[in-house]
């Protein structure tokens, strides 16, 4: 369904490199995840797909169609909500809904059943000026705008960002059900929880795609034991640890360190104990997206 | 076509929920026509006369030569009789005829004493005072001299007629550069905002990844503000009948349509400028200082062209508004017809085609 094939791309001449060598393809129906910090090229690929930027090198494809050559049939078929809050403020919730059903030669009644869940949530505010919803609002409003023409891929950037804890899981679980309507969906966030919600997910660093693979198979692929070591002098913990001479990597996670070993783990908390850390606890965990994540930056 | 009316539509709201921006629109054309009711006087230099001499004698020989040599007047042509005046006036050939009558001569020989007539174009007002002073300072020195030679005093008195503006108002001028001046800014400033807001609040990134032909969205920003402007347009000639007592003297009809080609030009200059301006800011400040300056500057209603230098003058030409101004001076305050102005109407036509053509063929289908 997206095929992006050694996509290369830069800007200001090539002096500011965005993304490079980028090879990824999604299937139909699938939810797939790009996850990456700020700054990662996120942003640049979905401009891409969407036909907004040309990229330098390499090709890529939607729905089959080249985003260079038949960038005007891709437009009509594909639902794009970028990053920042891009509807009408100063028209109300129905204006903007309206006004975006009938660019794309539809109405609000034609696909009505794809939205409705969400803009009932919305619907008690519809008079309310876009300007004027709080977050959560804002991103329900604009999914349905993306959503009101039933397109065949929805391309969703960072659609969390800024949102409540409640409304993210809300979000999330629309975007379950959308996949059951048979829409393929490009979504991109920097929460690494949020990476378990996908089918499949590419982590993708400084332009270049670390892994791609299922959120289970990125964490099974974790090829160390990894420990949660906790105290309550959690800053000099991190020192001590890292200096632990078996110490292989060692991140604060929260209130805990993420630990991984080069030898063998058991003689840590002793050495710790020796340290003045004498309320030091080791206990060993299961990776996490993010675990993995900066396993695979530092390899 | 639905689509278009759609757009269209939520662009008035646009324009109708920015409650500041529409006073500021409406108040600007208001405000403007009573600023520059205290227009400036300023020297002029190498005004165009004509010069009619029934006479033919030495006084008045000497004292054409001496006018001519002033650098205050370019003597354009010797009339044989004052009938061609009118058409010389109207085509705006001279600013100013001097015509002595046929008994100068001896009047001034037998009696000491002659009459000669000034005629100035009244229509910028400013103007023809300061030259029809000019004229009687140098029959003044004139006088001086020929009492000198004839060791009597002579006397030539300048009799000064003033035609179009009698009364010499100043709103027969302003008004006219009020109407570039507002039409050029608001069209311009109001289009470049238009299409920068959506490209700074990201709106411009949905409505290109949308069936939605980049054309529509050029003519759904540009029809609110062709309205505006056509409105703000009524709006000056209704102040200018009202307060000033001025009246469209010529076709109202041939006035508003070249008023339209006017406000199409500078929407198209709007639109050139909102294709590279990436904020709001940038776009309002282009508009004001990349066309404000010029149509203050080069129209002709502040400071006459003619005593520019030639770089400068040659520099009007391109602003639109100049040619603007000449129509509506013709049209409203001269009564003057299609024939007056075609060639001013083509040049406004040519620029406004060029312009729309290069904005159409600029504005980006894609983010880059």
């Amino acid at each position: 369904m997206i095929n992006l094939t050694n996509i290369k791309k830069s800007y200001n001449k090539g002096q500011i490199p965005a993304v490079s060598n980028i090879n990824l393809s999604v299937d139909r129906g699938e939810l797939f995840g790009l996850i990456g910090p700020d700054g990662a090229g996120k942003t640049t690929l979905f401009r891409i797909l969407t036909t907004l930027l040309l990229p330098d090198e390499g090709s890529a494809t939607v729905d089959g169609l080249d985003v260079v050559k038949d960038y005007a049939r891709i437009r009509s078929r594909v639902g794009y909500m970028p990053g920042r809050f891009s509807l009408y403020q100063d028209l109300t919730i129905e204006e903007n809904l309206n006004f975006f059903a009938t660019v794309f030669g539809t109405t609000i009644k034609e696909n009505y059943h794809l939205i409705e869940e969400i803009y009932q949530q919305i619907e008690p505010f519809k008079d309310r000026r876009a300007g004027k919803l709080s977050g959560g609002m804002k991103q329900k409003l604009a999914l349905c705008c993306a959503l009101i023409h039933k397109p065949t891929v929805l391309f969703l950037d960072e659609p969390t960002t800024g949102v409540d804890v409640v409304s993210r899981k809300e979000f999330w679980d629309m975007l379950q059900r959308l996949k059951q309507e048979g829409i393929t969906i490009l979504v991109s966030t920097p929460y690494m929880d949020e990476a378990n919600r996908c089918d499949r997910i590419a982590l993708i660093q400084k332009g270049s795609i670390l892994s791609i693979d299922t959120p289970k198979g990125i964490v099974d692929a974790f090829p160390q034991n990894l420990y949660a070591v906790r105290s309550t002098k959690t800053h000099q913990l991190l020192r001590d640890v890292r200096e632990y001479p078996d110490t292989d990597s060692c991140f604060a996670f929260g209130e805990s360190l993420h630990v991984t070993f080069k030898g063998d783990p058991q003689p840590l908390i002793p050495y710790l104990n020796k340290k003045g850390q004498t309320d030091a606890t080791m206990e060993k965990i299961a990776p996490g997206i993010e675990d993995c994540f900066i396993h695979l930056l530092n390899n | 076509m639905r689509q278009l009316i759609t757009f269209i539509r939520k662009e008035f709201l646009h324009v109708l929920r920015d409650r500041k921006t529409l006073l500021m629109l409406f108040g600007l054309p208001i405000a403007q026509i009573v600023l520059f009711g205290f227009a400036l006087s300023n020297e002029i230099k190498n005004s165009r006369i004509a010069v009619v001499d029934y006479s033919k004698d030495p006084t008045t020989t000497r004292l054409i030569s001496k006018i001519a040599a002033s650098d205050y007047f370019d003597i354009q042509r010797s009339l044989a009789s004052a009938d061609q005046l009118h058409t010389a006036f109207k085509k705006g050939d001279i600013k100013m005829a001097v015509i002595f009558p046929a008994s100068f001569g001896d009047d001034l020989t037998h009696t000491g004493k002659a009459t000669m007539q000034v005629i100035a174009d009244a229509s910028d007002p400013n103007q023809a005072t300061t030259i029809t002073n000019y004229l009687s300072q140098i029959v003044t020195d004139y006088n001086t001299e020929l009492a000198k030679d004839a060791g009597q005093p002579m006397q030539i008195n300048p009799e000064t007629q003033m035609m179009y503006n009698p009364e010499l108002r100043g709103a027969p001028n302003f008004v006219p550069g009020v109407m570039a001046l507002v039409l050029m800014l608001v069209c311009t400033m109001m289009t470049s905002v238009a299409i920068v807001k959506e490209k700074e609040l990201g709106t411009m990134e949905i409505l290109l990844v949308s069936p939605f032909k980049p054309v529509y969205i050029i003519i759904s920003k540009l029809a609110p503000n062709l309205l505006i402007s056509v409105l703000n347009l009524f709006i000056i000639l209704f102040l200018s009948w009202l307060f000033l007592d001025l009246p469209v003297k010529g076709s109202l009809v041939l006035l508003v349509t070249c008023s339209i080609l006017f406000i199409l030009t500078s929407l198209s200059i709007g639109l050139l400028l909102s294709i590279n301006a990436r904020t709001q800011q940038a776009a309002m400040m282009g508009s004001l200082m990349g066309m404000m300056l010029p149509t203050l500057l080069l129209t002709g209603f502040l400071f006459p062209i003619e005593n520019m230098p030639l770089a400068l003058q040659l520099l009007s030409n391109l602003v639109p508004s100049r040619w603007y101004f000449i129509i509506v001076k013709r049209v409203m305050l001269k009564g003057l017809g299609i024939t007056a102005i075609w060639r001013e109407m083509l040049i406004l036509t040519g620029m406004c085609i060029l312009l729309f053509t290069i904005s159409l063929k600029k504005f980006k289908i894609r983010l880059q």
